[in-house]
């Protein structure tokens, strides 16, 4: 079946089963290797993406459910104002330790904060508990994500640990 | 010293060394010495290619490349798996080479043990061996360059000196950079171990800072840096369908109808070995792409010979450990005093039996790799934390010579232990040689989790006596593994010399053996993430059956500073007390009230060369939830942390980790096959679950330690008696069922 997306504001026509979920369609179609594979089953978050701004799995969306919704992954993310300073936070706080989820984790973050400007712990725990650091930097996640929405930044400065 | 040889001169092994970049074939030579140390020299095998003038990038050596701009490129040898080793050995070489790190770019080597020596991301192994020749790597190749400059200048050595990249001659007040004299700097002697120094730790400019990961940049911006992200010309994909009983062979399979399904380019049976860690029995489908591979699975019918396997189960395996229960071990392990006759006569008598189950690594990037095989060569893009055995094993499984086997160390969306396997990898070499193309082979979830190699489960049977002073006087432990003829399954081991052995007078461990077919190995601290759960418990135990603190219990018990037989460098008694007196006084241990069915536990152990304390801070709610408030947790690794922010972010994984272990985690055996399947049944710690970890780093006088392991064992014992603090209820089987907690 020949579909066509709009990822990352660049149009893509594609020939796949209409069963394909988007996550495949964007890795292996599209070559966008951001997006990640994690559990197939909507249960870990590693393969979330923007439907509309709308945080979805794209393990388990089909193709044939994304019709005219503009897609954004993580390669996109950082043209918007929030994901730009999402990524960045997350840089300044040094979040990542593997790094495998953290796509998924910055296009949750950067959704909740489009919804809410200032979150509390309560809702980073019911935007983020769905998607699995392995590795546990949780802390860190949630500390970037309130420094993120913080309007005024303040200079770089990463972590001193000891 | 350590006396190893980490590398040999052998010119042939140098195309591996960034082919292209440069025709440079020198690298660095460390070698054993006669009376221990390290004889470092660097080998110049083709001068005629070396010459690096005209704009060209010198390198002088396997590690160190200078071009003309002064930017300075270090490779990283060691697997990445977001221990943040890609970050911190190269810091080591800069630190001595007297660079700024703006000037550092860093790439990942190949893996090659002829250059590079040990390519290992495991046991926390990289900092206590890379920490002095990383940075003799550095500090030669500065001195190259130095000399370099004096001779430019024709003054002394002695006069010259280094920063930022460049040498400078105070007198004249004349500078050169790096890059203005590496290509000269190339051709000069190398410096003998005994000539090199290095920098008083005060004046570090790197080692000791708080250095941001290398790679962050481009991942959080989804950069393809993972296995699961290599793409290779003409590239097919593969799924790959095991028995899901350990061990079960293929008697047939529908492999002719499976591959006429769309996109499929072949199905095929391999027979694979016996070898649970090799190519095991199996059916490969290979597609256009793995969607399409993974839904001609979903028609693949195979019937399988299960083998001995099925009749296994961890119901079965209880059963038996708790026959073995009321018998004598069956190997005594270590006998002090007479543990029996004292137990008889002690004022206080505990008995506990302990249990944790088998549990999973669950990296959260599937098991993949992708291989392309050309006549007798193989290439591989391989995350995996332990390269040489799978060069080894594709080698030997395909019938090729070892140096025919290229392997790319991508990065590694997490260890655990998991990728010391290279299971995925062989099979990737096999599917992509009967295929006849390159073939990325990736496992679902369900393959990750049904085909692991498990943290065996164990039991432990334990006795313990008080004198009338409440002292611990007799411990009697049989604990019951898996194994045969006497030898422990892998990761099923205890040690002779496990603590508290040598600070109780009667003491005896015992084991007895369950033989079975589940594949086990290492998971992050191995047999420390479970036994310290049991010692530790227990050991609470014995404090509170006392009437005394718990963590003064603990400090009475380590007794006066010495070196205990033990791993490693063996067991440092001081050095754990004082990890312990000094999470007491940064977490305020003893102080104020708590909350109703809120309390405090602490912990101590010594895994893999680091000795950590920590307190937990859980509240138990009536309906049993567990909630920890908080953790504060000191290590010592010796007297240098050498990336304070990965340290403190590698400490607070592991604590969490450990919760998420004792909390979460448990697989089920059953007809010899996983229950569990996905993260529904299977679960890492959740956000939600993770309290804020306080770390602090106590210096002392001992060469640097790793951090990846320490920091987990003791997070689960801290908990549980925490939780007994707060309910009065002891945990003894993992995980933590928190309906017992309720009131």
């Amino acid at each position: 079946m020949n579909y066509s997306l709009r990822v990352n504001g660049q149009a893509h026509a594609v020939d796949v089963d209409r069963d394909t979920p988007l996550l495949w369609v964007l890795r292996d179609v599209i070559d966008l290797k951001g997006t990640k594979f994690g559990c197939g089953a909507g249960l870990c978050g590693a393969c979330t993406v923007h439907l509309d701004g709308a945080p979805v799995r794209s393990c388990v969306t089909a193709i044939s459910d994304v019709g005219n919704a503009a897609v954004t992954t993580i390669e996109g993310i950082g043209n918007t104002p929030i994901g730009a300073r999402v990524q960045k936070a997350w840089l300044e706080v040094d979040v990542v330790q593997c790094g495998y989820c953290q796509p998924g984790q910055i296009m949750s973050a950067v959704a909740l904060l489009a919804q809410t400007k200032t979150p509390t712990d309560q809702d980073i725990d019911s935007a983020m508990n769905g998607n699995i650091c392995r590795c546990a930097t949780y802390p860190r996640i949630r500390e970037a994500i309130k420094r993120a929405a913080k309007a005024d930044l303040g200079p770089a400065a990463t972590k001193k640990g000891a | 010293m350590v006396h190893r040889r980490l590398s040999s001169n052998r010119s042939t092994s140098t195309k591996a060394f960034t082919a292209g970049r440069t025709s440079r074939r020198d690298f660095l030579k460390v070698s054993a010495a006669a009376g221990g140390g390290f004889l470092l020299s660097f080998a110049l095998p083709d001068f005629s290619a070396a010459a690096g003038a005209g704009g060209k990038t010198a390198s002088l050596n396997a590690y160190v490349r200078i071009a003309p701009d002064n930017v300075v490129t270090i490779m990283s040898k060691n697997p990445e798996i977001g221990q943040g080793i890609k970050t911190m050995l190269p810091m080591l070489i800069a630190e001595e080479l007297d660079v700024d790190w703006s000037q550092v770019r860093i790439e990942q080597t190949l893996a090659d043990a002829t250059i590079y020596g040990r390519q290992v991301a495991g046991g926390s192994m990289a900092t206590p061996l890379e920490w002095t020749p990383m940075r003799q790597v550095g500090a030669a190749a500065r001195q190259m360059l130095v000399a370099a400059a004096a001779r430019r200048w024709k003054v002394a050595i002695s006069e010259c000196d280094t920063s930022s990249g460049e040498v400078q001659h105070k007198a004249s007040g004349r500078t050169l950079s790096y890059g203005a004299l590496a290509a000269a700097a190339v051709n000069l002697p190398v410096p003998n171990l005994s000539s090199i120094k290095l920098k008083d730790p005060k004046d570090y400019k790197i080692i000791g800072h708080s250095i941001p990961g290398v790679d962050s940049p481009k991942l959080v911006k989804g950069e393809p840096l993972f296995g699961i992200d290599t793409v290779v010309p003409d590239m097919l994909y593969a799924v790959f369908q095991k028995c899901p009983v350990f061990g079960g062979k293929v008697v047939e399979g529908n492999v002719d109808a499976v591959g006429k399904m769309p996109g499929v380019r072949r199905a095929f049976v391999v027979q694979g070995g016996m070898d649970l860690a090799g190519l095991m029995p199996g059916v490969a489908i290979v597609a256009d792409s793995w969607w399409q591979a993974e839904k001609a699975r979903q028609k693949l019918q195979v019937k399988w010979d299960e083998g001995a396997t099925r009749e296994q189960s961890s119901d079965g395996f209880a059963r038996q450990a708790a026959k073995f229960s009321g018998n004598v071990p069956a190997v005594s392990l270590r006998n002090d005093g007479d543990a029996s006759v004292v137990l008889k006569s002690a004022a206080r008598v505990v008995e506990a039996a302990y249990h944790y189950p088998f549990i999973a690594h669950a990296a959260l990037e599937p098991m993949n790799c992708t291989a392309r095989v050309q006549g007798s060569r193989v290439e591989i893009w391989a995350p995996t934390q332990n390269p040489e055995p799978g060069r080894q094993l594709v080698a030997k499984t395909l019938g090729l010579d070892q140096k025919n086997v290229t392997i790319h160390m991508t990065r590694v969306g997490g260890g655990f232990g998991r990728r010391l396997m290279n299971d995925y990898m062989v099979e990737a070499a096999w599917i992509a040689k009967v295929a006849g193309a390159p073939v990325k082979l990736l496992w679902n979830r369900v393959d990750d989790m049904q085909h692991d190699f498990y943290r065996p489960a164990g039991w432990h049977f334990l006795k313990g006596g008080l004198d009338q002073d409440g002292r611990l006087i007799a411990w009697q432990q049989h604990f019951v593994s898996f194994g045969s003829d006497g030898a422990f399954a892998r990761s099923a081991n205890l040690d002779a010399d496990t603590y508290p052995a040598g600070r109780v007078p009667n003491l005896s461990y015992g084991y007895s053996l369950i033989p079975f077919g589940i594949p086990t190995g290492p998971l992050r601290a191995p047999g420390d993430n479970a036994l310290a759960f049991v010692f530790q418990s227990f050991i609470d135990e014995m404090a509170h059956a006392a009437g005394k603190d718990p963590l003064q219990f603990q400090i009475d018990l380590l007794g006066k500073d010495e070196l205990l037989p033990g791993k490693g460098d063996g067991f440092n008694t001081g050095r754990a007390r004082g990890v312990l007196q000094k999470v007491s006084e940064v977490s305020g241990w003893g102080s104020g009230s708590l909350p109703p069915r809120t309390g405090r536990g602490v912990a101590v152990y010594y895994s893999h060369l680091g000795y950590f304390a920590e307190v937990v801070e859980a509240a138990v709610a009536n309906d049993g939830q567990v909630k920890i408030n908080k953790v504060w947790a000191v290590g010592d690794i010796g007297s240098q942390v050498i990336n304070p922010t990965a340290a403190e972010n590698m400490t607070q994984g592991a604590i969490l980790d450990g919760f998420g272990e004792a909390l979460n985690q448990k697989i089920t055996i059953e007809n010899g096959r996983v229950v569990q399947a996905n993260f529904d049944s299977f679960s890492p710690l959740l956000l939600t679950q993770a309290p804020p970890v306080e770390v602090h780093f106590l210096r002392t006088d001992n060469s640097p330690t790793g951090l990846g392991e320490p920091p987990l064992p003791p997070a689960i014992p801290a908990l549980c008696n925490a939780i007994f603090a707060a309910t009065g209820k002891r945990i003894r089987t993992l995980p933590i069922d928190q309906a017992l907690l309720k009131v």
